[in-house]
């Protein structure tokens, strides 16, 4: 289990802080999603709970980012890198840069950690069949498209097999069919017991993998519930998120004086299709 | 001559003597037309006339010298040039790293050279912005220069504030871990390779030597 106890967070030369007592829980096998309109803080709480924001970033914390309940901060950055995986939303930054192929580039993170060589082939293969992108493996990352290295910079993540995994906007790049493995991939990760943190703008996606949603507001959680009751929930709008389709859909459906009988049609459509 | 042969040699039996001899010349040409003039023309050691030019006598002495010079630039050129041909930097420092150096030396050492590419790339969509918004990247030589620093700013400022998103990245792959990593694969290492390498080393003092006491004759 990840946690966040009570954090505030001020990034170095900043008058204010951009996160202010904020708490989670993250439970093994949940998935996460996170709101908020630009500047809400999404990508700080990112930051903070991957274990990066002090540390790498710099900036100052009050609070606390346990593990299973193990205080974050007295673990080497090394350690934490195989327990929390973290992606960011632009792709070119995130890939290491001095791997010739994609099945190299994936393989990165865990040649890190020196895990043994049969294992890492097996993760590499692995993490690469997650997300279909085997096809790719012997192309030059450098030369991909901002997708496509999207899709391997996650998989690089997965190789990692991190227990929690942290996603900043990682589907900014990627078109539905992307989007959609991506979610494939996360759904099997927390279905094995990952617990994932994701922070996104596309409500639809949160909608299908998402338990929980937490919705930041100014760098605080103002709502925090069931992914569907707070996907639908009228204060999102006014947050500056836009609700999933499904629920603007349902939404208007239920303004036009429409036959119960069609509605509860709709309800039970809407329903197989999350 | 000996160096010649030992860079065309391997050269043929790697296929690449064509593209060897285009690259080496064209890195060459412009330091060997300069050596070549100068020398065939201002030679001062130079007695025995070829022709003359207006003022200007061409010296057989200062021919031999500027062929002689040539010949060592070419050799050097050459070796260099071979190596550059027949060894993939990634395969080098991957086959360093087997060996032994520290992964943050050959890290660094692979990021420069990949480096180079996603620059150059950047530059060019620096360039197309700039020049969307009404930036003369062409035309004469002035005002190419002045559209060199509107260029040179984004594309060194822009990297540097990547930096950070790529410490972060690494630092979230695990890179910070002491000790060694796990490599997936090295360049194959024949025992024919060794024994070419073992050879080379031996050859060098013996040919120092060789050339000190004058055995080598027109082939050193």
């Amino acid at each position: 289990m990840l946690t966040l106890e009570s954090v505030t967070y001020r990034y170095a030369g900043a008058p204010h802080p951009s996160l202010h007592e904020v708490s989670l829980q993250l439970h093994d096998g949940e998935v996460l999603g996170l709101v908020g309109a630009s500047e809400a803080g999404k990508t700080t709480l990112c930051l903070v709970a991957s274990g990066l924001a002090p540390r790498t970033v710099g900036g100052t914390l009050t609070g606390r980012l346990l593990l299973n309940g193990e205080d974050a901060a007295a673990l080497p950055m090394h350690e934490l890198a195989g327990r929390i995986g973290i992606a960011f939303a632009s792709p070119a930054t995130q890939l290491s840069g001095v791997a010739a192929t994609v099945y190299e580039e994936v393989a990165f993170g865990p040649m890190n950690l020196g895990v043994p060589r049969p294992e890492l082939i097996a993760r590499t293969e692995e993490a690469l069949a997650a997300l279909r992108i085997e096809a790719l493996a012997d192309r030059d990352p450098a030369r991909l498209s901002g997708g496509q290295q999207q899709l391997v910079a996650i998989a690089g993540l997965l190789a990692l097999r991190p227990a929690h995994l942290v996603l900043d906007e990682p589907t900014a790049q990627l078109d539905p069919a992307g989007t959609a493995m991506v979610a494939t991939a996360l759904a099997a990760l927390a279905a094995n017991g990952a617990s994932i943190l994701i922070a996104e703008q596309k409500t639809g996606l949160l909608a299908g993998i998402c338990t929980r949603v937490v919705a930041l507001e100014a760098g605080r959680a103002v709502l925090d519930g069931v992914a569907a009751e707070i996907l639908a929930d009228p204060r999102l709008t006014r947050l500056g998120v836009a609700p999933p389709a499904a629920v603007r859909l349902r939404r208007q459906a239920g303004e036009s004086n429409l036959p119960a009988a069609v509605l509860a049609r709709l309800d039970e459509g809407l329903e197989a299709e999350r | 001559m000996l160096t010649a042969l030992a860079v065309i040699l391997p050269a043929l039996a790697g296929r690449i003597l064509g593209r060897l001899l285009r690259t080496a010349l064209l890195l060459t040409l412009p330091i060997a037309v300069s050596v070549l003039v100068v020398n065939l023309f201002f030679f001062p050691a130079g007695r025995e006339i070829l022709f003359q030019v207006g003022p200007i006598r061409a010296t057989a002495e200062g021919l031999g010298f500027a062929l002689e010079t040539l010949a060592r630039i070419g050799a050097i050129s050459g070796a260099i040039t071979l190596f550059y041909l027949t060894t993939p930097p990634s395969e080098l420092v991957l086959d360093l790293e087997h060996r032994g150096i520290s992964p943050r030396v050959a890290f660094v050492a692979l990021a420069s050279v990949q480096t180079i590419p996603a620059l150059v790339e950047r530059a060019s969509t620096i360039t197309a912005a700039q020049r969307a918004r009404g930036l003369d990247t062409e035309g004469s030589v002035w005002r190419r220069l002045r559209g060199v620093l509107p260029l040179a700013g984004p594309v060194l400022l822009g990297s540097i504030t990547e930096v950070e998103e790529r410490t972060m990245a690494l630092e979230a792959r695990g890179f910070t871990r002491p000790g060694r990593r796990t490599l997936l694969w090295w360049p194959p290492d024949s025992s024919h390779q060794r024994l070419a390498r073992w050879l080379l080393v031996l050859a060098v003092p013996l040919l120092v030597v060789a050339r000190a006491l004058g055995w080598l004759g027109w082939l050193g």
